[in-house]
């Protein structure tokens, strides 16, 4: 999908919310970006966009949620704003095919944005041209202490899965879980599911279980494919000793395990193991509410 | 509830945030300032002001309070002028984020040459953007140097309504409000303003353009200086609309002008803030009314800043 193309169905998005004659004012900054504008021409239509548009949610029907995973696979707006989507456009529209100029000016707009600008332009990752240049600005959201920031990296966006070498991708799943987020909405879980994220990952079991502190049952998610026997016998621990829900995603982890011994314990456990194997309940309904 | 229109948070703990949010402090706005010591590169000043718009406006929002600042260079440092020339350049950068209800705060320390220039080019670039603007006034030579910041934004053709003259005391009250400005009090130990003597100002002036502010920082203050004068006005019979303007409804209105900080912000926040920047204030979920408390909580043993 060409940036034309997304900045298109970003655009329809932005005018079927906005006020009439914010629609307009959002149209002429486009237009005027587009065609080469000044870096002041930029600052000013990101600085006005939610004065002008306001912030309210963009409310994606399925259609259109579709549509966007069509134009660009992974990509999840489901709980953008209008503002966002604006945003998002201008930048798109200020790339005239130069790289080096691309990635300058968006690191440029990065290193002195608002909270709600950075917000909106990690969640931008997987649209930007040239993704082979943000890796390292990816990270650097990854690693910030705003969750709200870490999480418009991590949650609902494909850039991570698609970019992130095997340390950077298991850092982010283990913070994910250390600054209390979610990991389901983090695309991509099970296809990166690797040995060392479920050595990091138990080692952490281990520690909240030694502070006395309760252990995500989502943890499990990226432990069971590649569960080795101390990993196994950890699960068998959830398993004796867990409350329900940790019971649940043990069991789910160990059916995604192929060891024999995962098999024997899930013996010791038919109704879980019925369930589990049913994919019921699924990993996003065991994650705390 | 009240509006705290002057705190350093970025130098305040956690606790303080937590008092703040049980005494009912829904808001507080964050003036740029020097940070105790003079920067010296330009490069610090934009992370400063990108630490005011960005990390501690989540940190606020994870003890439900909604965090606000202004952005501008201090009377302090404008006497570094290669400082002060590179600040300029940036400040149009920032003066647009959302969140910033002013050019702020500006004025005079010394009456330098360099505070008069800087001073000048700032309130040009309020009228330019329409913002309001917070006048620091000096601690030394306070009431010339209060007289100089007035006459200077009238000669720059600000509107009054649209400047607040920060930091008055009993000297300098008369004059700003006689000229139309806002007239602030920060409620300080030892040096500024104690909340008994403002207690008097709000009995000898009444309400109209009038407010209070803790102006916490890296010193000696309090952050619950607003709720605390509050409860100090309520037991002198201060009429509670009179308290709820000097407390609330004042700075809201004047810092309102600049179409940034609007009480529904917390009353019945955009969705989009509440999933992500907007926490820890389960009062406020599903579009309930807050429920605080009148008397601020802990507070009672301590009401008294001299």
């Amino acid at each position: 999908m060409t940036n034309a193309a997304l900045i298109d169905l970003l655009s329809t998005w932005v005018i079927r919310k906005a006020p009439t004659d914010a629609a307009c004012w959002f149209e002429q900054q486009a237009t005027k970006l587009r065609s080469g504008a000044t870096d002041k021409d930029l600052y000013l239509a990101l600085g006005y966009a939610i004065r002008r548009l306001g912030k309210s949610d963009l409310g994606l029907s399925p259609d259109e949620l579709a549509a966007a995973r069509t134009a660009r696979p992974g990509w999840d707006p489901g709980d953008w704003s209008i503002d966002q989507a604006a945003r998002l456009v201008f930048i798109l529209a200020t790339d005239d095919g130069d790289a080096a100029r691309f990635k300058a000016r968006l690191e440029q707009l990065f290193r002195t944005a608002d909270i709600g600008e950075l917000i909106t332009f990690y969640r931008g990752l997987p649209l930007y041209p040239y993704p082979e240049l943000h890796i390292a600005r990816a990270r650097e959201g990854a690693r910030s202490a705003m969750q709200p920031i870490f999480e418009a990296v991590a949650h609902r966006n494909p850039y991570p899965l698609e970019r992130f070498d095997e340390n950077a991708w298991n850092h982010m799943v283990l913070k994910a879980l250390f600054v209390g987020s979610k990991l389901h909405p983090i695309q991509g879980l099970d296809a990166r599911a690797n040995p060392s994220l479920m050595r990091m990952l138990c080692d952490y079991a281990h520690e909240r279980w030694a502070a006395s502190r309760p252990v995500s049952p989502e943890l499990w998610r990226c432990v069971g494919p590649h569960a080795d026997h101390a990993a196994i016998d950890d699960l068998a621990r959830v398993l004796a000793a867990g409350g329900a829900v940790d019971r649940q995603a043990a069991a789910l982890a160990l059916t995604a395990c192929s060891a024999p011994a995962a098999r024997e314990l899930l013996a010791r456990v038919p109704e879980l193991a019925r369930a589990a194997a049913a994919g019921s309940p699924g990993w996003a309904a065991l994650a705390a509410p | 509830m009240f509006v705290d229109s002057h705190t350093h948070m970025i130098s305040r703990t956690t606790d303080d945030y937590e008092r703040m949010a049980a005494a009912g402090v829904m808001a507080c706005i964050e003036p740029a300032f020097w940070l105790g010591q003079p920067r010296t590169h330009v490069g610090t000043y934009i992370d400063y002001l990108s630490m005011i718009c960005g990390f501690e406006r989540f940190r606020a929002g994870q003890f439900g309070l909604r965090h606000y600042c202004t952005v501008g260079l201090n009377s302090k440092e404008a006497n570094n002028e290669e400082l002060a020339d590179a600040v300029m350049e940036i400040l149009p950068r920032y003066a647009l984020k959302e969140g910033v209800v002013a050019i702020g705060e500006i004025g005079y320390d010394e009456q330098t040459a360099l505070e008069d220039k800087y001073y000048r080019l700032q309130l040009e670039l309020a009228k330019e953007l329409a913002l309001p603007v917070m006048v620091h006034t000096p601690h030394r030579d306070k009431r010339q140097g209060t007289l100089r910041s007035m006459a200077v934004a009238l000669e720059h053709k600000l509107d009054p309504s649209w400047v607040v003259i920060d930091h008055n005391n009993e000297e300098t009250v008369r004059d700003v409000l006689d000229r139309g400005f806002w007239a602030a009090f920060s409620i300080y130990p030892f040096t500024k303003m104690g909340n008994e003597r403002m207690v008097d100002i709000v009995k000898t002036y009444g309400a109209e353009r009038i407010f209070c502010d803790s102006a916490c920082d890296w010193g000696v203050s309090d952050p619950l200086a607003v709720p605390k004068t509050a409860e100090l006005m309520r037991r002198a019979q201060i009429a509670e609309d009179v308290i709820r303007k000097v407390t609330y409804d004042n700075p809201l209105a004047a810092y309102g002008k600049s179409g940034q900080i609007n009480e529904q912000d917390w009353l019945n926040p955009p969705s989009i803030d509440q999933r992500t920047l907007y926490m820890g204030n389960s009062v406020l979920r599903g579009g309930q009314a807050p429920r605080i408390d009148e008397v601020p909580r802990g507070v009672d043993d301590n009401l008294h800043i001299a």
